[in-house]
């Protein structure tokens, strides 16, 4: 029997059939590995946390010992969510706070986020860390920065990104984008915050609130500026009272 | 290339038919994808900028080349011709996002580097274009040669302009400096040497290309066209 190919039967049965199959081998396959990309999604965010404080790579560390290094410097215990105002909210769990999703959920406003902040000991000295969130050229761009003992020293940072150019706007993952923000001060002696400006003219490297930007990559640096910005600044109050205790 | 000439040594002499053989030889020189048929110059563009990128890229665009082909001439004689784009479509897709969510949760780290492709990979008229003008009207092992020709062939050109661009951009070939350090100024840029940063930016991958093409054209004449 001849099946007519172009009847209107058959291309609505194929089409049918088709998107079937796929759909299905599609849902399965998502829900089968769902629980091995939510794990690694987990140690993702240790290894993002770990590698501002530190060089993880220099360390050798990885996915596969990722999770035990991360209990030996940061007690999970010690971190705390602020809310816009920098006041501590009770009944957070810092660790399970997904600043990427609230970022991108346009129902909450600035005020509605949740601030998680990771405290760290480490030779002796108290090290914090603050997650931050903010959009590139082309998606989101996130990041965290390592504030030292003295609450408003940069000692280190990592950033991220979903899909910056490469060779341009991706180079904010790199070293030598990372060393341009390590040594500024999140606040004045006075504990008033100071905006941070991304310039053109490499004088980054000698003022201070000012860091180089990357050529060719402006407006993923401008988004890191913003980032930096908006996140940064809601931890200040906080840091205020921890200070004045 | 090497691994082609040793696939095409293989014993089992019929299914590499001289044919066969043009299949993926073909687009390597006088047919290749990108200069000769000018598919795929939008990620030709967009990711040379790094040797590594470009190594990805095509690997990823070889592996969904050659499974989408392959699943295309099985279906050859079944797909409604009114529906055909689309039904490519849907196989390409599939085929991408179902790599990605494996590598994502085995190979975390590739998947990673690669999630910025994806995108890229789907709308490359490449695959399209082999799926449209080869699967379609011809059996699985042919086909999936000339996946492999292509693929090979998109690939050998993507790493070609990303050298170019790589070591004259950023003084790099894969991420090693070959020039010395850029930022602590030492090695030949002491002497007063500058990265090209031209180089760095998408119009300079239309150069290279374009200089890639005027080569090979000079080289052979018959491919130059007349009008």
């Amino acid at each position: 029997m001849a099946i007519n190919r172009d009847s209107n039967g058959y291309t609505f049965g194929f089409a049918i059939v088709l998107v079937v199959v796929v759909g299905s081998i599609l849902a399965l396959l998502a829900m089968g590995l769902k629980p091995r990309q939510d794990k690694n999604a987990e140690v993702k965010k240790k290894l993002d946390i770990l590698s501002a404080m530190m060089d993880i790579d220099a360390l050798g560390i990885d996915r596969s010992n990722g999770e035990a290094e991360f209990d030996k410097y940061i007690n999970l215990d010690n971190a705390v969510v602020l809310d816009a105002n920098g006041d501590i909210k009770e009944g957070v769990v810092a660790f399970d706070v997904d600043i990427k999703k609230e970022y991108k959920d346009k129902t909450l406003g600035a005020k509605d986020r949740n601030y998680p902040l990771y405290v760290s000991e480490m030779d002796g000295k108290a090290k914090y860390i603050l997650p931050v969130v903010g959009k590139g050229l082309w998606g989101p761009i996130w990041g965290n920065i390592c504030i030292g003992e003295d609450l408003r020293t940069i000692e280190g940072a990592s950033f991220g990104h979903k899909g910056e150019t490469p060779g341009l706007g991706a180079e904010i993952k790199q070293q030598f984008f990372i060393d341009r923000w390590v040594g500024e001060k999140i606040t004045a002696e006075s504990g008033v915050f100071s905006k941070f400006e991304i310039v053109k003219d490499g004088s980054g490297a000698t003022k201070e609130s000012k860091v180089d930007g990357i050529t060719g990559g402006t407006i993923t640096s401008k988004g890191v500026e913003e980032m930096a910005n908006r996140c940064l600044e809601v931890y200040v109050p906080y840091f205020n009272k921890l200070k004045n205790k | 290339m090497s691994e082609v000439a040793q696939d095409a040594k293989a014993p089992r002499e019929p299914l590499f038919s001289k044919k066969n053989k043009k299949l993926v030889t073909d687009p390597l020189t006088d047919n290749n994808p990108v200069t000769i048929q000018v598919l795929g110059i939008c990620s030709a563009l967009a990711i040379t900028v790094q040797v590594e990128q470009g190594v990805v890229m095509g690997g990823a665009v070889l592996f969904v080349l050659i499974l989408g082909n392959l699943f295309i001439s099985l279906m050859r004689n079944l797909i409604p011709s009114r529906i055909r784009i689309i039904v490519q479509l849907v196989v390409v897709a599939a085929l991408v996002i179902i790599v990605n969510e494996v590598l994502k949760a085995f190979l975390p780290d590739v998947s990673e580097k690669l999630s910025v492709f994806v995108g890229l990979i789907i709308t490359n008229c490449i695959i399209m274009g082999r799926f449209e003008a080869f699967a379609m009207a011809n059996k699985p092992w042919p086909s999936i040669m000339d996946a492999v020709g292509n693929g090979v062939g998109y690939a050998g050109l993507l790493i070609l302009v990303a050298v170019f661009r790589e070591l004259f951009g950023s003084g790099t070939l894969y991420g090693y400096p070959v020039f010395g350090d850029y930022i602590q100024g030492n090695g030949l840029y002491a002497l007063g040497y500058v990265n090209n940063n031209m180089m760095i930016l998408p119009p300079m991958a239309l150069i290279i290309v374009g200089v890639i093409i005027w080569v090979q054209r000079s080289r052979n004449k018959s491919l130059v066209e007349s009008n």
